[in-house]
């Protein structure tokens, strides 16, 4: 495993500039690709999103972490063939039927991917239908469903029941989250996590998957 | 400025709690509280109890008025919950709010224009949320084009420009700031409003951010606010932009709320 301090540190601070050009110092290095991105980046934002839980680091310091690692990405995805790739899983994620906010989903979603999570975002105002054919289009490990409104929340388990219908309710983790959404509502609607922020919702992921680290 | 106090919220636990246990004597003193503090009207929100939402809005309505001679502002993105709190509500109310969202516009516009009461207009368009200060405005147009066009007059219509976190997107600050004074000028008469606390989300010391941004939307000409007006630091600052904006004459008010200790930083 080669050291990648420099790109650990530019990932940190958001430094996009020497960041990429301490991607491609590794590449050309002949830093093997697979190892820049466990051990440089995704470790990098898996400390970044647990400093930012606990309050560390704020939303804006967060999201120019995970921009930085997007530059970085650049460069190493043609690197990859489509078989290499080693996802930690696959993620799908959306706002609820008749929402329209999605700031805190795409903090989930910057965060998910910084992990090294594939994710499918649907963007907002997704009905169940779309949910169960994105399900058996994209089959992932996970569903990621957010709601701000308390009155979108009932699109949750309605969600959760239209999957139920298809008989895919069991092949799919679900995860919820959103301001007025509680681990109390998560067990009432049989969703099997609650996370309440981005950088948890990683921790929750993980743990769903059975990853450790 | 015209105050809507926002204390009774069931997001908030003694509120919950409170109204969980129909406990009226708590939510009288928290309405009481404000309303010695300055406000014009009463937010009331139980969006918390989902399907229980209807009851104890009406429970809340009830019991803060029973006790404390002002309006409230019934709080709700359900229509069939304000449809249902306002039958109850003696004097006209405030409704928050009404939206482009086709159905919630649908479902709203019957109740606002059947009862005399002010309405809240927020900038949602149909499908998705306005960033830009364009976007903002031209949302704003048309719900008040729609609205008056439905025989409800101006001044009843607050335009609620859509407070997003400038920690997300730093323009987005300064986006609603020139929206209110777009809509502002472009609708003489017409009332705008916001609440504060969206602008600082993710950030920290979140009450001075959302202290300056509230002095920020006064001087882009803000009508009303949504606040804590129990909140002293905030208040300070409330009444000493009115006084620097010219709207507090021979600063009465300032030094009012002076002599009453009010005024710490």
């Amino acid at each position: 495993m080669s050291d990648f301090k420099a790109l650990a540190e530019a990932v940190t601070k958001g430094d996009i500039k020497t960041a990429v050009a301490e991607t491609q110092k590794a590449l050309d290095s002949g830093s093997n690709v697979q190892d820049i991105l466990d051990n440089g980046l995704i470790a990098t934002m898996d400390e970044v999103g647990e400093r930012f839980s606990k309050g560390l680091i704020f939303v804006p310091q967060m999201l120019r972490s995970a921009r930085t690692m997007q530059e970085c990405m650049k460069l190493l995805q043609p690197l990859f063939q489509e078989s290499d790739v080693t996802s930690k899983g696959k993620v799908l994620i959306g706002t609820v039927k008749g929402d329209l906010h999605d700031i805190g989903k795409n903090l989930v979603s910057m965060m998910m991917e910084g992990a090294g999570f594939t994710i499918t975002d649907l963007g907002v105002d997704v009905a169940p239908e779309k949910f169960v054919q994105k399900v058996q289009e994209v089959e992932p490990d996970i569903v990621g469903m957010s709601a701000l409104l308390s009155t979108t929340m009932p699109s949750m388990p309605l969600t959760i029941e239209a999957l139920q219908k298809a008989e895919i309710r069991d092949k799919v983790k679900i995860m919820i989250g959103g301001a007025p959404v509680t681990e109390k509502y998560a067990q009432e609607i049989k969703a099997d996590s609650y996370a309440s922020d981005a950088g948890s919702a990683v921790t929750k992921a993980k743990e769903l998957l059975g990853i450790r680290g | 400025m015209i105050i809507v106090a926002e204390k009774i919220n069931t997001s908030r636990r003694s509120i919950a709690e409170a109204v969980e246990k129909r406990d009226a004597g708590f939510i009288v003193k928290v309405a009481r509280d404000q309303a010695d503090a300055g406000a014009n009207y009463i937010d009331v929100n139980a969006g918390t109890f989902l399907d229980r939402e209807v009851d104890c809005l009406c429970w809340l309505v009830e019991t803060v008025q029973s006790e404390v001679d002002l309006p409230l502002c019934l709080d709700s993105p359900n229509p069939t919950a304000l449809a249902e709190a306002i039958k109850l509500h003696k004097g006209e109310p405030m409704l928050n709010s009404i939206s482009l969202e086709e159905d919630r516009f649908e479902a709203l516009l019957p109740v606002v224009t059947s009862h005399p009461c002010h309405v809240v207009a927020l900038c949602m368009a149909q499908t998705s949320m306005p960033t830009t200060v364009e976007e903002r405005v031209h949302v704003a147009s048309e719900l008040i084009n729609r609205l008056t066009g439905e025989g409800i007059p101006l001044e009843k219509i607050y335009v609620d420009p859509l407070v997003q976190p400038v920690s997300v997107d730093v323009r987005m600050g300064i986006a609603t700031l020139e929206a209110i004074s777009h809509v502002m000028k472009g609708f003489p008469g017409v009332n705008t409003i916001c609440g504060l606390s969206n602008v600082s989300f993710g950030l920290p010391q979140r009450r001075l951010i959302n202290r300056n941004f509230l002095a920020l939307c006064m001087a882009y000409g803000l009508s009303a606010a949504i606040l804590d007006p129990t909140d002293n630091p905030l208040m300070a600052t409330l009444f000493s932009v009115e006084m620097l904006l010219g709207r507090d004459e021979y600063c009465e008010n300032f030094i009012e709320a002076y002599e009453n200790g009010r005024i710490v930083g």
